[in-house]
C-alpha cells in the first residue's frame, strides 16, 4: 500500500499509470556468505513527466535502487521482496527479449563518470548511433540522427565530435554525449545517478540546465539520484530521502527542504552551511553516531540510535510511513516534533577575532609553476602574489585547471616552483624543496589532504601515524610523547582504543580526524586544508568543519582552505582568493567578494552553484569549456567565456594587472569597479 | 553463459556494501582463508611431501640411490624396485626420493637471494625514478631480452656448476625480473599522499622506502617470491637436463632424465617418466599454492 | 604517433647495442684459449700461439669488439671453432628451422589461449574458469623437457602416433615435416598458453566490469553483441604485447625442446656451441635471439600504439 499519493506534474504526458511504481521493495546482497539488505521496504511512484529526486549519503542504497530498476544488480544481489513496475510492466519477470526492449526503449541511464561510460575504442558518433540502430534504423540514417541529437545537447560542431574518441572530449562534452545517447531512444524514464558530481561547478550548471530543458521537451520522467541536496532541490519536483536503505521521508522537494518532517532530514539540512551563515555565527549542527553497518537490522526505527528525540516506541517497532500533508510521508512516530528538533552540537563558539599582525605569516610572490618542456608547456601557476595573515582563514577557490592544488604543493615544498618564485615564512625565505627546509620550517607548515585513504599509510596504526610527527617535528619522546598523543586524540574527538587500529578499519570521517591530528601534532602555525571534506558525507563533513574551526580557535593557526565548494568556503573563510587557469582573479574579504561587486568569473561561479535557499541571482551562463592550461587564451585568460567582455578589445589583448579596487580587495579585471557595481546590480534585491 | 541472468556479468560488490561508515571490521586473517581453499590444500600437501623427502630422503629411500647393480640394469618396475632401475642398475625410486633435496635447496635459496636483491633494486628504481631509473631500466631490458634459462645457462658454463654457483647465478638472474614487478608496485604507491606526508616530516629517503613504502608492497613481494620458486624449480631442472645443473653422481631429476632419455626408444620408459612426473608434481604444487596466495591477497 | 615509433626504434637500437656489449664481454670472461680449443690438446704451443695471433685474440679487447661489431654489420659472424668455417650459414639454417617450429607453436597457442582466457573470464569464478586458470598456470611452469618426455613416452613410444625425432630428413614434404614437428611443438604450446590466457582473461574481466560494458548492456544490446563489439577489442589489446614478450620464453624453450627431439635449431646450436666453447658461434647465436626478441617486442609495441586510440591520437585524455 503506497502511502504517497502521486500528484502528477501539470503537463504530464502519460495517462493514469505512473511511469515507475515501486512497492515494498527489498534488495539483498550476499556478502561472504551472509545476506545483507541494502534496501528495505521502499515504496514510491514517479508520475509521467515528473522529476523525482532520491537523496542519501553513502550506504543509503540509492545506487542499488537504480540498478534494481534496470535489473542490473551484480551477481550476488537480488530483489528479495516487493515489486517494481515500469509503465505497468514488471522488469523482474520479463524474459530476455522483453528486458532488452525495456532497456532500449523505455529506460535510460546516465552515470557519474562520463568518460568511463563511453567505450574508449569506438568513435562517439558510432556509440550514439548504436541506439538508433537498435531501434531499427539503417546505418547512415542512424548516424544522421545521432548528429542531430548531439546538436540538441548543445555540443557545438557536432559533426567533428562524431568522429572523435571519448578521451578527446572534456568532461562536460562527454556527459552531454552520454545524455544524447540516453535521450536518443526517447525513453519514458531517465535515471541519472550523480550525473554532475564529477564536473566543475560552471560546467555542472550548464549540464543541469540542459537536463531540465530536455526533460520538458521530451516529457520524460526523471529519477535523479544524488547526495547533493541543493542539486536535487533545483532539479526535482518531488524528493525521497533514503537512510540506510529505508525511504524515511518523501514529498514535494521544496516543502521537504523548507519544512522537513523527519529528524534525519532535519539533521542533514542543518549540516549544510546556508547562505549568510558564517562560522562566527556558531557551529554547524551535526548528527551524532555512525551509519549502521550494512546488514544490521535493528528492531525499531533505523535512525533511533542517532535520534535526539527517540522514545521507547521508536526502538520497539519500525515506524510506518505516516502521511504528513499533501503527498508527503514521514517514517517517524514523532514527526510532529521535528520543527523544534534540539541541536546536537551547541551553537556557541568563542572565536577570537583575526589578530592584526604587522607582517603576513606567509608571503607568496611571483609564484609560478610550469610543467613539461619547450613546445609542450603547461602553465599551472602564473605569477601568483598572495599573502596569508596570522590567524585568518584564506579560502582558495577554483575549478579544475585553476592550479589550487599546485599552489598548495608548491607552498609546502612538494613541487619545486619556477625560478624567481618567492615563498616567505615570517619574513624568512623558504627553500623550494621540503628536503632543504629546517625542522622549524617544516613544523610551521602542514597539510590535511583530500583523500585520507591516500594520505594515511594503510599499514601503520593510528598511534604510529600521529606519533611520527610528534617525535620528528616536536621532538618528543617517552612519557611526554604519550601525554601529547592522548591530548591530540581527545582534541579530535577520538578514543584511546582507536589508537591501535589501522586506517582500513576506520570510517572516512575518523580517518580524516587522524589526518587532522597528525597535521596539528607538530604545533604548526599554518595548516593547508586541501579539500578536506570532499570525500566525506554531508553529515560527517559538518563535524570535521566544526573540528577545524575549534582547533583554529584553540591553537591560533592560519588556514589556507582550498575547496571547490563555495558554500563551505563562504562559511569558513575570512578572506577569499579566486583562481582561474593559474592566475589570481580576485582576492578580498569574504563578504565583500561574495556580495559584490566582484570579478565576472566570481560572479559566474556564484550563480552556477545550486543552493538550498530557493532565491538566487540570475544565472550567468558561461560559454564554452574551461580552456586548457597548455593553450591559454591571450590577454585576460577569462575573456573567452566572460559575458561582460569589454567591446574595446582590451580584454583580448592585454592581461589585466591585479590591483586594489577597494581596501584589501584586489581584482584582475579591466572593467572599472563602479561599472561592475552597476552591471551586477549590487545592493538591489536579487 | 546464463540465459535469463542479464544482470551485470561479474560479482563485483555494489557501492552500498563497501560503504564507508563501519565499526571495526572483523576480517578473517589470510591464513585461515587459505586453509579453506581446496587448491591450496592440495598443493601444500604435495609440497610438504617433497620437503619431507628432501630432508629425510636418505632415511626413507628403500635402497641407496648411488648403489649400482650391474646385473639388474634397465629392469622394469617390480616388487623389489617399485620404479625399476636405470642404466646403471640404480633404484629409480630412491633416486627420485633423494633427488628432491638439491632441487628444492637450490630453488628456495636462489629465490630468497633474488627476492631480497630484486626488492631492494625495485624500491630504489621506483622511488627515485629519474635518470637512475632510466639507465638501469635500459640495462635490465637488455638483459631481459635474453631468456632467463639461456642467461643462467651461459653463466654456469662460464663459472662451472656447483650448488653455490647455481644459487648465486639463478638468484642474480631473477633479480631484474623481481625488480621490475616491485618497481611497478612502488610507482603505484608513489602516487599516494602518505609519501608526501613523510617528506613533510623531514624523513630521509632510505627511511621512507623501508618504513613507508616497503610494508605496502610486501604483498606483491610475497606473491613474486612464490611465483619465482616455481620458476626456480623449472630453471634448475632445465639446467640439470642440459648438463649444467646438479652434477653426477648426486641424484637429480633433470640430470637423470638427461642421462636416460637416450634409451627411451628402446622402451625403457620408467627411467625418465618417474623423474619427469616428480618435477611436474612439484611444479604444479608450487603453482597451486601460489595461485591461492594470490587470490587471497587480492580479495 | 610517428615520433613515438621513432623514439621506440631509437631505444631499441640502444638496447641492442648494449646487448652486443654484454654478450661480447661476457664471452671474454669464459675461460679457454680459442687456439687451443680449435687445435686440440695435443697440438704444439707454438701452433696454438700462431693461430691465436691469426684469429686476433691477443689484441686489446676494444679492438676485438670493434672488428666483431663491424663484421656483424656486414654479415660476417666470424669463424666457428668447432667447424672451422663461417658461422653465418649455420645460424641462418638453424634460424629457419627454429622459426618453423616456433611458428607452428604460435599458430596453435595464440587462438587457443585467447579463447581459453575469454571463456574463463566469461565464467568468472565458476568451474570452467578455475579449471582453465589452474591448468594454464600449471602448464606454464612444467619444464618443456618434462612434458616432452611424457609426450614422447605416451604418443611416441606407446601409442606410436607421432615420430619421436623432429627432423623429417632432407627434402621431406610439408606434410611430413609437420608430422614431425607436432610433438616438439606441444611443450612449447603448454609453456606459452598459461600466460597469454591469463592476460586475455584479466583484460576481458576488466572490460566486463567496466562502465562502458554497463552502458552497452543497458542500451538493450544482446550479450553476444556486447561482448563482440564492445568488450573484445578492449580486452585483447593488452594481450598483444604479452604475446610478443612470450617470444622470450619460446626461445628459451627451444634450447631444451630441440635438444630433446634432436632438432637442428638455433637453441641446439647455442647449446652445443656453449659446451664446445665455440665462442664466435655462441656470441652470434645469442645476439641473434636477442635481436629476434627485440624485433618482436617492437612490433608488438607499435601495433599496440596503432590500435589504441588513446595513444594514437593523444588528446585531452
Amino acid at each position: 500500500m503506497t502511502a504517497a499519493d502521486t500528484t502528477a506534474a501539470p503537463d504530464a504526458a502519460g495517462g493514469t499509470l505512473p511511469t515507475v511504481a515501486v512497492e515494498h521493495l527489498d534488495v539483498t546482497y550476499r556478502v561472504r556468505g551472509q545476506d545483507r539488505r541494502a534496501l528495505r521496504d521502499v515504496s514510491f511512484e514517479i508520475g509521467g513527466g515528473e522529476s523525482y529526486g532520491l537523496v542519501g549519503e553513502s550506504g543509503s542504497g540509492k545506487s542499488t535502487m537504480a540498478l534494481a530498476l534496470t535489473r542490473y544488480l551484480p551477481r550476488n544481489g537480488r530483489v528479495s521482496a516487493g515489486t517494481i513496475r515500469i509503465n505497468g510492466a514488471d522488469p523482474l519477470a520479463m524474459g530476455n527479449a522483453a528486458l532488452r526492449d525495456l532497456r532500449a526503449r523505455t529506460v535510460s541511464m546516465v552515470y557519474q563518470e562520463p568518460g568511463r561510460a563511453l567505450n574508449p575504442s569506438i568513435k562517439v558518433g558510432r556509440q550514439v548511433a548504436e541506439v538508433y540502430e537498435i531501434a531499427g534504423l539503417g546505418h547512415t540514417q542512424a548516424l544522421e540522427r545521432a548528429e542531430g541529437m548531439l546538436r540538441k545537447v548543445q555540443i557545438s560542431d557536432p559533426h567533428r565530435v562524431m568522429d572523435r574518441y571519448p578521451h578527446e572530449l572534456s568532461g562536460g562534452m562527454a556527459q552531454r554525449a552520454v545524455i544524447a545517447m540516453a535521450l536518443a531512444a526517447e525513453p519514458s524514464l531517465l535515471i541519472l545517478d550523480e550525473p554532475t558530481t564529477a564536473l566543475d561547478a560552471t560546467v555542472e550548471a550548464e549540464v543541469l540546465d540542459l537536463i531540465a530543458g530536455l526533460r520538458e521537451e521530451f516529457a520524460t520522467s526523471v529519477l535523479f539520484i544524488s547526495h547533493n541536496l541543493a542539486v536535487i532541490a533545483k532539479m526535482c519536483d518531488r524528493v525521497g530521502v533514503l537512510y540506510a536503505g529505508e525511504l524515511i521521508e518523501e514529498g514535494p522537494a521544496r516543502e521537504v527542504f523548507d519544512h522537513p518532517r523527519h529528524p534525519y532530514t532535519v539533521g542533514l539540512l542543518r549540516c549544510i552551511p546556508r547562505r549568510g551563515q558564517r562560522k562566527d555565527h556558531g557551529r554547524l549542527d551535526t548528527i551524532p553516531g555512525f551509519l549502521p553497518t550494512p546488514g544490521d537490522e535493528p528492531k525499531g526505527c533505523i535512525f533511533a540510535p542517532r535520534c535526539p528525540i527517540a522514545e521507547d516506541q521508536c526502538r520497539e517497532a519500525p515506524p510506518p510511513a505516516f502521511p504528513v500533508g499533501d503527498g508527503r510521508t514521514s517514517r517517524c512516530y514523532l514527526h510532529e516534533q521535528t520543527e523544534d528538533l534540539p541541536r546536537n552540537t551547541p551553537v556557541n563558539l568563542d572565536i577570537p577575532p583575526v589578530r592584526d599582525a604587522e607582517r603576513p605569516v606567509v608571503q607568496l610572490e611571483r609564484l609560478s609553476k610550469t610543467f613539461g618542456s619547450r613546445g609542450e608547456e603547461v602553465k599551472a601557476l602564473v605569477g601568483v602574489d598572495l599573502s596569508l595573515e596570522r590567524g585568518e582563514t584564506l579560502g582558495l577557490v577554483g575549478e579544475s585547471g585553476s592550479g589550487k592544488t599546485t599552489l598548495a604543493r608548491a607552498l609546502l615544498g612538494l613541487i619545486p616552483p619556477d625560478e624567481g618564485s618567492v615563498i616567505d615564512l615570517d619574513g624568512e625565505r623558504l627553500a623550494a624543496d621540503a628536503r632543504r627546509r629546517t625542522r622549524d620550517q617544516l613544523k610551521a607548515l602542514q597539510i590535511v589532504f583530500q583523500n585520507p585513504d591516500s594520505a594515511l599509510n594503510r599499514r601503520h596504526s593510528v598511534r604510529r601515524l600521529i606519533s611520527a610527527p610528534l617525535s620528528r617535528l616536536a621532538g618528543l619522546s617517552g612519557a611526554r610523547l604519550r601525554e601529547r598523543l592522548t591530548d591530540l586524540v581527545r582534541s579530535v574527538r577520538m578514543e584511546d582504543r582507536q589508537l591501535s587500529l589501522r586506517p582500513s578499519q576506520l570510517s572516512g570521517g575518523l580517518k580524516q580526524r587522524v589526518a587532522i591530528a597528525r597535521a596539528f601534532a607538530g604545533g604548526p602555525r599554518i595548516v593547508v586544508c586541501d579539500e578536506p571534506t570532499s570525500a566525506l558525507d554531508v553529515s560527517v563533513q559538518a563535524a570535521i568543519l566544526n573540528l577545524l574551526v575549534d582547533l583554529q580557535a584553540k591553537e591560533q593557526v592560519t588556514y589556507l582552505f582550498i575547496s571547490h565548494d563555495l558554500g563551505l568556503v563562504r562559511y569558513l573563510s575570512d578572506r577569499i582568493a579566486v583562481l582561474y587557469l593559474g592566475r589570481i582573479m580576485e582576492v578580498g574579504p569574504a563578504e565583500t567578494v561574495f556580495a559584490g561587486p566582484h570579478h565576472p568569473y566570481t560572479e559566474a561561479l556564484l550563480s552556477a552553484v545550486p543552493s538550498l535557499d530557493g532565491q538566487r541571482p540570475e544565472r550567468i551562463r558561461l560559454q564554452g569549456e574551461i580552456p586548457s592550461a597548455a593553450n591559454p587564451p591571450s590577454g585576460c585568460v577569462f575573456h573567452t567565456r566572460c559575458p561582460r567582455r569589454l567591446p574595446t578589445g582590451e580584454c583580448e589583448s592585454t592581461e589585466p594587472p591585479l590591483r586594489e579596487v577597494a581596501p584589501g580587495h584586489l581584482m584582475s579585471c579591466h572593467i572599472p569597479i563602479d561599472q561592475l557595481t552597476v552591471l551586477q546590480r549590487v545592493g538591489q534585491a536579487p | 553463459m546464463s540465459g535469463v541472468d542479464l544482470g551485470s556479468p561479474t560479482p563485483a560488490e555494489a557501492p552500498e556494501v563497501i560503504a564507508a561508515h563501519t565499526a571495526i571490521r572483523r576480517a578473517m586473517p589470510p591464513w585461515r582463508l587459505l586453509l579453506r581453499r581446496p587448491t591450496f590444500l592440495a598443493g601444500a600437501v604435495i609440497l610438504l611431501f617433497w620437503v619431507v623427502c628432501a630432508i629425510f630422503g636418505t632415511v626413507i629411500a628403500p635402497h641407496s640411490p648411488t648403489a649400482q647393480q650391474l646385473l639388474a640394469t634397465n629392469s622394469p618396475p617390480s616388487a623389489a624396485h617399485w620404479f625399476g632401475t636405470d642404466q646403471l642398475g640404480r633404484d629409480v625410486l630412491s633416486r627420485v626420493i633423494v633427488g628432491s633435496r638439491e632441487i628444492l635447496l637450490i630453488a628456495v635459496a636462489a629465490t630468497i637471494l633474488g627476492t631480497i636483491l630484486g626488492t631492494a633494486l625495485g624500491l630504489v628504481m621506483g622511488y627515485f625514478g629519474g635518470i637512475f631509473d632510466i639507465l638501469i631500466g635500459r640495462v635490465v631490458e637488455a638483459v631481459l631480452a635474453l631468456p632467463v634459462a639461456i642467461v643462467a645457462f651461459l653463466f654456469i658454463v662460464a663459472v662451472g656448476p656447483s650448488t653455490l654457483t647455481l644459487i648465486v647465478v639463478i638468484g642474480f638472474v631473477f633479480t631484474p625480473l623481481i625488480a621490475r614487478t616491485v618497481r611497478s608496485a612502488v610507482l603505484v604507491e608513489s602516487q599516494l599522499d602518505y609519501l608526501s606526508s613523510a617528506r613533510l616530516l623531514g624523513e630521509k629517503p632510505a627511511h621512507i622506502m623501508a618504513v613507508e613504502v616497503l610494508p605496502n608492497v610486501l604483498p606483491v613481494v610475497l606473491v613474486e617470491f612464490t611465483v619465482r620458486i616455481g620458476y626456480a624449480v623449472f630453471t634448475v631442472a632445465t639446467l640439470s637436463f642440459l648438463g649444467f645443473g646438479v652434477q653426477p653422481p648426486t641424484p637429480d631429476w633433470g640430470a637423470d632424465i638427461a642421462a636416460n632419455y637416450g634409451v627411451l626408444p628402446a622402451g625403457y620408459w620408467w627411467e625418465t617418466l618417474f623423474p619427469a612426473l616428480a618435477i611436474a608434481s612439484l611444479v604444479v604444487a608450487v603453482n597451486l599454492v601460489t595461485d591461492s596466495i594470490e587470490q587471497v591477497l587480492s580479495s | 604517433m610517428t615520433t613515438y615509433i621513432l623514439r621506440r626504434l631509437g631505444l631499441a637500437v640502444v638496447t641492442l647495442w648494449l646487448l652486443s656489449v654484454i654478450v661480447f664481454f661476457a664471452g671474454q670472461v669464459l675461460p679457454g684459449d680459442p687456439g687451443r680449443a680449435i687445435l686440440g690438446p695435443l697440438a704444439a704451443q707454438s701452433a696454438v700461439h700462431a693461430l691465436d695471433q691469426q684469429l686476433g685474440v691477443d689484441r686489446p679487447l676494444l679492438a676485438q669488439y670493434w672488428s666483431w661489431i663491424t663484421g656483424l654489420l656486414h654479415g660476417d659472424m666470424g669463424l666457428s671453432y668447432q667447424f672451422r668455417s663461417p658461422v653465418a650459414p649455420f645460424i641462418g639454417a638453424a634460424l629457419v628451422n627454429s622459426v618453423k617450429l616456433g611458428a607452428l607453436a604460435f599458430i596453435i597457442v595464440v587462438p587457443l589461449s585467447i579463447l581459453g582466457g575469454v571463456v574463463a573470464a566469461l565464467n568468472y569464478g565458476r568451474v570452467p574458469d578455475r579449471v582453465i586458470s589452474v591448468t594454464g598456470l600449471s602448464a606454464t611452469t612444467v619444464p618443456e623437457f618434462v612434458s616432452g618426455i611424457v609426450l614422447i613416452v605416451i604418443f611416441g613410444v606407446e601409442l606410436k602416433w607421432f615420430p619421436v625425432s623432429a627432423s623429417a630428413g632432407a627434402g621431406a614434404s610439408f606434410g611430413s615435416q609437420l608430422d614431425h614437428l607436432i610433438l616438439p611443438a606441444i611443450p612449447l604450446v603448454l609453456i606459452l598458453f598459461g600466460y597469454i590466457a591469463r592476460m586475455a582473461r584479466a583484460g576481458t574481466i576488466e572490460a566486463l566490469q567496466s562502465d562502458y560494458a554497463r552502458t552497452a548492456t543497458l542500451k538493450g544490446l544482446k550479450r553476444s553483441v556486447v561482448i563482440r563489439r564492445h568488450i573484445l577489442r578492449n580486452s585483447l589489446l593488452p594481450t598483444i604485447t604479452v604475446i610478443a614478450t612470450q617470444t622470450g620464453y619460446l626461445i628459451g624453450g627451444l634450447v631444451v625442446v630441440e635438444t630433446l627431439f634432436n632438432y637442428q635449431g638455433i637453441g641446439k646450436l647455442i647449446f652445443t656451441a656453449a659446451t664446445a666453447k665455440d665462442f664466435p658461434m655462441l656470441e652470434a647465436g645469442v645476439l641473434t635471439i636477442g635481436v629476434v626478441y627485440m624485433v618482436a617486442t617492437l612490433i608488438a609495441d607499435v601495433l599496440y600504439t596503432v590500435l589504441n586510440p588513446r595513444l594514437r591520437l593523444g588528446g585531452t585524455g
